[in-house]
């Protein structure tokens, strides 16, 4: 007798009408099944364990015999329908006799009842209450910024050890991290600020021009970019750009083991990857904040030339008026807190990722929302200082 | 260097098997990038039913041959003959087509890490077949207890552990039942024990699935235990300079690179003067 040899299953046409399962009880203890034909890959496929379990009752059943010998061609899924039926006569204590089938075939069954499937403990996954979901969230936020202070002091560690010249980093990483986030950064935020600009002057000047006090646009963009808008707008958009950035570099090289490779041989992470990023951002945010707010006025005084007919000698004379050197200083100074901000939450949430492809965006999405909120509520927190403080 | 197409480059040792059913037939095959010639006039079959080795040491172009077999990039000269139909003058359908019935096992597994062990390898099936989800399922846990993984269906690949990742991934490669099973460098990073395993698993798919079965690796273990012919790629000619059974290579081949290559060095290639 030739032995059916496999078939593909991809290239299997449709079930031809030869293939057929018959299953006859010939007394209480036995059973047969007789398959023909070509069992292969279709939705067809009569199903062997529910035939067999249209001849009850399973219990008095001792042995069940399978003739193959009419069976022609097979496939895989033949092998898994037996692999079930063998599961059955397993749980039913049941003899099953295959000696007819292809020796692959039996092979194939032997292989995958071999090892038996390992018990695990599937994690349930079950719905939380609303009141633990609530404390599961706070303990969260507690930890996140726990976390946010805890990555701080280590970062203040090695700006210490920096200060004592002994902190490890290469100067080209710095030079390499300003670069592209400070010059390369100019058009997009300029492009924003610009329009910043335009967006606050105009609607001022609608409600400042009931009034005729359309000069009084000058002040209300100048204090609104160079306090508020020109250090938020920039943050923003650096938190977006630089934050996912640095969070999917050092995810990426968290997933690679780079990072434990520097911890084992003795070069702090901290002062070789967050330290030159940290001391680059801090000297690069003032710099865009200041170019941000001249073009983020620039475009408030577009407006009022266009719309209001202020001329810029005007607009100029009025908004030195208006914005003193405190207002400049005090949105310096917010940017240098963003600016860290930004690295932080961009670093902390690349150590944090875990050693996965889908691990690495996450942390990339984690760093700009973290960011972005500590941006936000940072910039609340000023907003009381210094109204307290009458600056 | 430039062999004209018409005279072919005869291997130094070759005791490749004439007159077999040819599954895979690679013709005067070059591989470059730009300038740099990293193969040139590969010629040698892959018999239906053989476990084909192609060795070679670190970069000698055998994970770039791989991607040549594979479909995955185009070579500069010369064809790859799938049962005897030219893969890369075919058009992009029937490169598909083709290409469907053969299965790989890459080096890290290469699973899917948003997707459980199940979907990795119900995937193929739910897009190539139409099955019902029943039978999807029993195929999947089929598959998964063939290599040695049954329940860890709902398991994500970075939840076991390498060697598992790289069983989990055969059970992917063979999900369609293919004709032609590609592994590359199937024991690297595994300990010598799951290596043997894994050894014994491809002889074992191979006379009960009936695949041909395309190794690239370097691990001599592996070479001899599994391969029943091969092609040996060499740096220094940049073309084979061996085919065929390995074993018959490692007693009859004088070639000192082959020699060198198949006993861990321990004949030099170049004879102390």
């Amino acid at each position: 007798m030739a032995s059916p040899t496999p078939a593909p299953l991809a290239a299997a046409p449709d079930l031809p009408a030869d293939t057929r399962l018959e299953v006859t009880r010939l007394d209480a203890e036995s059973l047969t099944i007789r398959i023909t034909g070509r069992w292969v890959l279709s939705r067809d496929m009569p199903d062997i364990v529910a035939a067999v379990e249209h001849h009850p009752p399973l219990a008095a059943l001792r042995r069940i015999t399978l003739d193959a010998t009419g069976l022609q061609a097979w496939d895989s899924l033949l092998i898994a329908e037996l692999r079930r039926l063998k599961a059955l006569c397993t749980d039913h204590e049941i003899a099953l006799e295959v000696g007819t089938l292809p020796d692959g075939a039996r092979h194939l069954i032997d292989l995958a009842t071999a090892v038996a499937p390992a018990r695990i403990n599937r994690r349930s996954r079950g719905r939380l209450g609303f009141r633990t979901a609530v404390g599961v969230e706070c303990t969260r936020a507690a930890r996140s910024t726990a976390d946010m202070i805890g990555f701080l002091g280590e970062t203040i560690q090695a700006l210490g050890a920096a200060l004592r010249g002994r902190a490890r980093f290469r100067w080209v990483d710095l030079f390499e991290v300003m670069q592209v986030n400070g010059p390369a950064a100019l058009p997009i935020v300029g492009l924003v600020n610009f329009l910043v600009g335009m967006i606050v002057a105009f609607i001022g000047s609608i409600q400042l021009e009931r009034f005729g006090a359309e000069i009084y646009v000058a002040n209300l963009v100048g204090i609104g970019v160079v306090r508020e808008m020109g250090p938020m707008m920039t943050a923003i958009i650096l938190a977006g750009r630089t934050s996912a950035a640095f969070a999917a570099q050092l995810g990426t090289m968290q997933v690679n083991e780079e990072i434990s490779a520097f911890r084992t041989l003795g070069i702090p992470p901290m002062q070789f990857l967050v330290l030159p990023r940290v001391i680059a951002l801090v000297a690069m945010m003032p710099i865009l904040v200041l170019y941000a707010d001249v073009i983020g006025i620039f475009g408030g005084a577009v407006v009022a030339l266009l719309k209001l007919h202020l001329s810029l000698t005007l607009f100029y004379e009025q908004l030195v008026g208006a914005v003193t050197v405190t207002d400049w200083i005090g949105g310096l100074v917010k940017s240098t807190v963003f600016g860290v901000i930004i690295v932080l939450s961009g670093c902390l949430r690349g150590m944090q990722a875990e050693r996965s492809a889908s691990a690495v965006g996450a942390a990339a999405t984690s760093a700009v929302v973290t960011g972005i909120v500590f941006i936000i509520s940072t910039d609340a927190i000023f907003a009381v200082i210094y109204i307290t403080l009458g600056i | 260097m430039q062999a004209d197409a018409t005279t072919r480059i005869h291997p130094r040792c070759d005791l490749a098997p004439s007159g077999g059913d040819p599954h895979i037939e690679v013709s005067d095959l070059t591989m470059a990038f730009g300038d740099n010639v990293l193969q040139h006039d590969l010629n040698f079959t892959v018999e239906r039913g053989d476990i084909f080795i192609i060795m070679g040491g670190s970069g000698s172009g055998k994970s770039t041959l791989l991607n040549h077999l594979l479909g995955l990039l185009p070579p500069t000269r010369g064809k790859v003959i799938y049962a005897g139909r030219s893969l890369w003058d075919a058009d992009e359908d029937e490169r598909d087509s083709l290409l469907r019935r053969v299965g790989v096992l890459y080096q890290s597994g290469a699973l899917w890490s948003s997707m459980t062990l199940e979907e990795n390898i119900a995937l193929p099936l739910g897009e190539y077949t139409d099955l019902t989800p029943r039978q999807i399922r029993e195929l999947v846990q089929l598959k998964l207890a063939l290599v040695g993984l049954a329940g860890f269906e709902d398991y994500f690949p970075s939840q076991i552990s390498g060697g598992m990742r790289k069983r989990a991934g055969l059970a992917r490669a063979i999900a369609l039942d293919p004709e032609i099973l590609f592994f590359d460098e199937p024991s690297a990073g595994l300990d010598p024990v799951s290596a043997r395993r894994l050894d014994d698993l491809i002889l074992q798919l191979r006379a009960d699935l009936g695949a041909t079965i395309v190794v690239v690796t370097h691990e001599l273990e592996s070479i001899f235990a599994i391969g029943n012919n091969s092609v040996f790629l060499d740096i220094e000619a940049k073309t084979q300079i061996a085919r065929g059974d390995p074993r018959r290579l490692l007693e009859e081949c004088d070639d000192p690179a082959v020699r060198s290559f198949l006993t861990r060095g321990r004949e030099p290639a170049e004879p102390a003067r």
